[in-house]
């Protein structure tokens, strides 16, 4: 397929532009294969350069042979296009609608972006399964690689190397792929030094209505406790949902076949639920007009800081279970492809100080998300202006990104990030030009030879000029496990992201600049100070050896 | 000291506020004259000033002892039990007595003592002249005076003897204004705009009922809005909403006439009464108080409390006084019903917003002289100083402090201040340690003889002014002149730091704020130090070209010996200390209250439950 074929109309002029903050703007519209651009033509800029795929929805309208077409951004950003002549218009917006919606993965825009800057490290190679083992294995022999996944043949979502109990062999989880949901037998997340207890995550297990029991499942979850220790089992939805699960062949662990672990119910909210909430948040953040009760109200009825508060609350009790009652815990809700994960890496940001530097943090997103096979294309292939009802859609990994923008607010020294780092991950996710984010496993992104066909993500961020904008001034390593407040007056809406384009930050901006300069020139005096002293040192030496030849 | 039974009471239990369980804190309770003070097994001392007790409160007796349950003013709260009800019943009835006190002069301001001699005290007073502050506004000039009309409090006992009105306002214009108003409370300046040369006027409701007409009044009115040669209309600002003004009709009271009065426009902005913004609060502070709250109880709390609602409007009032000036230059008349509660948020705020010498340390301590002190907000009362009237205490006060936090939260470099400073404030509002806020206007403050008998609070503010000052604060940028806050309804949220003050488990671990204010402080300190360092060298590179010429056969001696590079590295080490203990992260130290508790709970074999501690995931098995 041409791309030529869906752009009927390339080029219309005297189109009006409005988009937040900025006052209206005249210029030409272009649309390519991947982009709407829109340039006045003066001073040689683009006023809008917009990817196909960021467009989660639009609308337009007519007044006499005037049209509108309004551009809803996956990024929640909303703009406005006045497009004279009915049929240009018409033309442009079927053209965007096309576009925005291509159902081949391979015709998006990162099998086409060709790279302006040079590759320093080759992001794809950056977070090896075999090199993140490497931190492991000097501390414990009790785990092992294994490559039982290598075909995708045991688990079609898991990675092909995955970490599991030494004592465990490849044919034994085999057996227990069989016996969780989608083949996601028990693999390692996370290991905590200090306590020497683990966080592992799997599906739910197959027991069904009839209590179905797999002597390997036990044992591979039990080699991972030592005698007379036990461990607690998370399950990520309520009860409830647990055991309505067992009428569709899911279900939990028995207390009788798993006596050592004591299993523990959160409820996680998944799938539409989560996408209404992100609709109803945006839906009252972009209206301007509301009162305050409204207001209120309508933040209170979209439940996005309840979500918020129940994972990290969950998260909260996995990292108590590690680090205080030196317990392992296995986590998992259905499929253990959402929930669980949220749980899982979050708290490895309470734990784990290595996890809140940059390259931590691009480590965890690599391992507990992407290898570990959270389904982004499913879960982002729309924000929050979609109007179809679609079953896979959910917000899953932006709840995620709040969840640590929360922690980043309450221990704002704890984190090499800051916000930008957080908020231009979640415009990648929906939409890039890097390949890091295509495709909903490990195996999809295989045959799609996105390693070979496109750019990694983390080739671009990791660049040393573009680190620069998403380090956090105030970072100070501290080696604390850091326990976050879930009261509901300790959790804020996210601004950042959710009142983005609805109220100007710039005051806000302009004081984020004044205190990184203070921090810049502390450093500066803190150097010439150190360096003055030498010298006097120097000197004074000089001076004495004068004195005493 | 003739209310205290017990001074000392042993093995008081001190539970947390949130706590689910009953994990508490095991010391001594005190009872002194002015304070309680209760010291734990760690020597951490709580000090709770018999002031600032709002309420007392005797639970039934449990098995571990007797309840008390006291609620701060400053939005403490603590929970003690008493191991015997003898002990606590004392305790109870001696601070029953002693947090309401009959008189003015059994207040702590009036024992206070800083060490301070009487010279020394007066120059305290004297830190803030109003005067002075006429003076820089610019008046008086040829459009204003001062009125010596009130010299003696005869015309208006709730306003200050100085006033400034349009000069052809004539002392029987303004007699006549005075008494068609409330309380003679006339039309008066309180901010004049000099580059605009239009004011912010301020007056209580006039006593029109259904038809009463009162031509000096009308001719005050005039005088005010021809003081104003750029304009010729005038905003009348009723900050009431309309139906209480209409109320007020009933009465004889009520609002002006817009046919009665040439050129004025009239406005009412909806500000509610002191009556709906107490019960708000409570409500407000009801529902914060709830152990294991939820989101959605906590926002439906907070929209139902209608608390934001009102800070709000406020804020909006503010705003429409600032654009009537800066964009139509017109001048603003502002009233409520009595003109010292409403109007004092509104004219305070609009000037805030208006002159960015308000916004600093010293600016906010004159408007609050002003706006407040002088012009007769009745804090005593609001404030609930004395045991009175438990009907006229009312957060008016907070709420513009609240207003003002805001306006940081917007403009974060536009104030010289911080949010210490107006917390700072907020506590001696009710603390009466010091004479300022005593009283509730002018005239009573002169016969309580404050200035002999007590300290003012700005001169020990200003000394401790580090504490408050803002280190992102940007002096020099004129862009602030006028503030122009957004007060789309997202633009509010709840202030934790104000209404949680005293509960540490739920503020961030770590303060931006305090870091960079201690950066700041040591930059200062660097710069210093610079200094220094370069003058030493030069006089040691003075003495050694003078030393060069007699010795110059010496100095082919390398300098770098081993004994040379250790004291280079030691020398690298011992920079300015950072401030340790900013960084500390209290909720991650295993001694932290929040989390020692769950090492026992687990190992006991209930169950399985899984609750939820307030603020804290918490796990009972």
């Amino acid at each position: 397929m041409e791309f030529a074929e869906l752009i009927k109309t390339p080029r219309v002029d005297n189109v009006v532009l409005h988009r937040p903050f900025y006052p209206a703007v005249e210029g030409t519209l272009c649309l390519t294969g991947h982009h709407l651009i829109l340039s006045s033509r003066q001073d040689n800029t683009e006023e809008l350069w917009l990817l196909h795929s960021n467009i989660d929805a639009i609308d337009k309208r007519f007044v006499g042979s005037l049209g509108t077409v309004i551009i809803k951004c996956k990024d929640f950003r909303i703009i406005q296009l006045d497009i004279p002549g009915m049929e240009e218009c018409l033309n442009i917006a079927s053209s965007i609608e096309a576009l925005s919606t291509l159902d081949s993965i391979t015709l998006m825009y990162p099998f086409f972006y060709r790279p302006m800057f040079e590759v320093i490290e080759d992001g794809w190679h950056s977070f090896l399964p075999e090199q993140e083992f490497k931190l492991y294995s000097s501390a414990t022999s009790q785990w092992r690689l294994s490559y039982v996944n290598k075909e995708f043949a045991v688990c079609p979502t898991y990675p092909p190397i995955v970490i599991v109990p030494e004592s465990i062999d490849d044919e034994t989880l085999r057996k227990v792929a069989t016996f969780r949901h989608g083949g996601r037998f028990p693999v390692l997340s996370y290991y905590h030094q200090k306590s020497k207890r683990v966080i592992m995550r799997s599906g739910q297990p197959l027991t069904g209505t009839n209590g179905r029991r797999c002597k390997e499942d036990e044992k591979l979850i039990n080699a991972t406790l030592r005698a007379g220790s036990r461990g607690y089992i998370i399950d990520t939805r309520s009860l409830n949902v647990a055991q309505q699960a067992r009428a569709k062949g899911g279900g939990f662990e028995q207390e009788a076949h798993y006596p050592q672990w004591r299993r523990i119910h959160k409820s996680i909210e998944r799938y539409h639920i989560l996408q209404e909430s992100l609709i109803k948040l945006v839906e009252a953040c972009n209206d301007q007009t509301h009162n305050m009760d409204r207001w209120l109200s309508k933040l209170e009825a979209s439940n996005w800081l309840t979500h918020i508060k129940e994972i990290l609350t969950a998260a909260c009790l996995v990292a108590q279970c590690i680090d205080r009652e030196e317990a392992s815990v296995l986590i998992h809700g259905t499929e253990g492809t959402d929930s669980t994960l949220q749980v899982t890496s979050l708290a490895q940001i309470i734990l784990e100080p290595r996890s809140r530097t940059i390259r931590g943090f691009e480590a965890l997103i690599e391992r507990e998300w992407l290898q570990a096979g959270h389904p982004f294309q499913q879960r982002c292939a729309q924000s929050a202006y979609c109007n179809t009802k679609q079953k896979w859609e959910a917000p899953v990994f932006l709840l995620f990104l709040d969840c640590v923008w929360q922690i980043l607010r309450q221990f704002p020294c704890s984190f090499e990030f800051n916000e930008n780092f957080l908020i231009m991950l979640f415009e990648h996710a929906y939409a890039s030009q890097f390949g890091t984010f295509l495709g909903n496993s490990e195996s999809e992104r295989c045959k799609l030879k996105l390693q070979q066909k496109t750019m990694s993500l983390w080739s671009w961020v990791n660049q040393p000029s573009k680190l620069s904008k998403y380090t956090n001034p105030l970072f100070e390593a501290n080696n604390l496990v850091i326990w976050p407040s879930v009261a509901p007056q300790s959790l804020l809406l996210w601004e950042g992201i959710f009142l983005r384009w609805n109220r100007s930050s710039k005051y806000l901006d302009e004081a984020y600049e004044e205190m990184v300069n203070i921090i810049e020139y502390n450093k500066e005096l803190q150097a010439k100070v150190n360096i003055l002293r030498r010298q006097l040192a120097e000197l004074e030496t000089e001076d004495e050896m004068q004195e005493s030849p | 000291m003739e209310h205290i039974r017990t001074t000392k009471v042993e093995q008081v239990k001190l539970l947390d506020r949130f706590a689910t369980n009953n994990k508490s804190l095991t010391g001594t309770l005190y009872l002194t004259a002015t304070h309680l003070l209760f010291i734990d097994s760690l020597q951490k001392e709580t000090w709770i000033l018999h002031h600032h007790i709002a309420s007392v409160e005797k639970l039934a007796l449990t098995t571990s002892g007797c309840p008390l349950v006291i609620q701060c003013k400053n939005f403490r709260i603590v929970h003690f039990i008493v191991p015997r009800e003898r002990d606590c019943h004392d305790i109870y009835n001696s601070l029953l007595q002693l947090s309401k006190q009959a008189k003015y002069e059994d207040l702590y301001a009036f024992s206070y003592n800083p060490k301070q001699n009487d010279s020394e005290r007066l120059q305290g007073w004297q830190l803030i002249d109003l005067a002075e502050e006429y003076k820089r506004m610019g008046v008086p000039n040829s459009h204003w005076e001062l009125s010596d009309a009130n010299q003696e409090y005869k015309i208006c006992e709730t306003y200050p003897r100085e006033l400034y009105v349009p000069w052809t306002a004539k002392k029987t214009v303004i007699v006549g204004s005075s008494k068609f108003r409330s309380k003679g409370r006339f039309p008066v300046l309180s901010y004049y705009h000099q580059d605009k040369k239009a004011a912010i006027c301020r007056c209580s409701q006039p006593l029109s009922g259904f038809s009463a007409r009162c031509m000096e009044d009308e001719r005050l009115l005039e005088a005010i809005s021809k003081a104003n040669p750029v304009n010729c209309y005038m905003y009348v600002v009723d900050t009431r909403p309309k139906l209480n003004a209409m109320a007020n009709r009933a009465a004889g009271k009520g609002y002006e006439n817009e046919d009665n009065y040439s050129s004025i426009r009239f406005q009412f902005v909806g500000i509610e009464n002191i009556h709906v913004m107490r019960s708000s609060l409570q409500k407000l502070l009801e529902v914060n108080g709830t152990k294991g709250l939820s989101v959605n109880d906590f926002y439906s709390g907070l929209e139902s409390s209608g608390w934001l609602r009102h800070i709000k409007a406020v804020m909006d009032a503010a705003i429409f006084l600032a654009r009537a000036i800066m964009v139509e230059n017109a001048s603003v008349l502002v009233h409520c019903s009595d003109g010292w509660d409403r109007t004092s948020q509104v004219c305070s705020l609009g000037s805030l917003l208006l002159d960015s010498y308000y916004r600093t340390i010293r600016g906010f301590m004159v408007l609050i002289e002003k706006d407040w002190i002088s012009f007769g907000h009745k804090f005593s009362e609001r404030c609930g100083h004395l045991d009175g009237d438990p009907k006229e205490v009312s957060p008016v006060f907070t709420q513009f402090l609240e207003c003002v936090w805001h306006l940081t939260e917007q403009f974060p470099q536009a104030f010289e201040f911080n949010e210490a400073f107006l917390l700072q404030i907020h506590e001696h509002i009710h603390s009466c340690q010091f004479g300022n806020f005593l009283g509730n206007c002018q005239k009573e403050r002169e016969e309580l003889k404050l200035k002999e008998k007590t300290y003012s609070l700005w001169p020990f503010l200003l000394e401790d002014q580090k504490k408050y000052l803002n280190p992102l604060y940007s002096s020099k940028s004129h862009r602030f002149i006028v503030l122009e806050p957004n007060t789309v309804s997202f633009n509010f949220k709840f202030w934790r730091n104000m209404y949680h003050q005293f509960d540490q488990t739920l503020h961030p671990r770590q303060s931006v704020f305090n870091i960079i204010m201690n950066m700041n402080e040591q930059n200062k300190q660097l710069e210093k130090d610079i200094k220094d360092l370069e003058s030493k060298i030069k006089q040691r590179k003075n003495k050694q070209t003078d030393d060069i010429l007699t010795k110059e056969l010496l100095h082919s001696v390398h300098p770098e010996s081993p004994t040379l590079k250790t004291s280079l590295c030691f020398k690298e080490q011992t920079r300015l200390p950072v401030n340790d203990s900013l960084r500390t992260i209290e909720g991650s130290s295993p001694a932290d209250n929040r989390y020692s508790e769950y090492a026992e709970e687990f190992s006991k074999s209930e169950p399985a439950v899984v609750s939820l501690e307030y603020g804290v995931a918490r796990m009972t098995c």
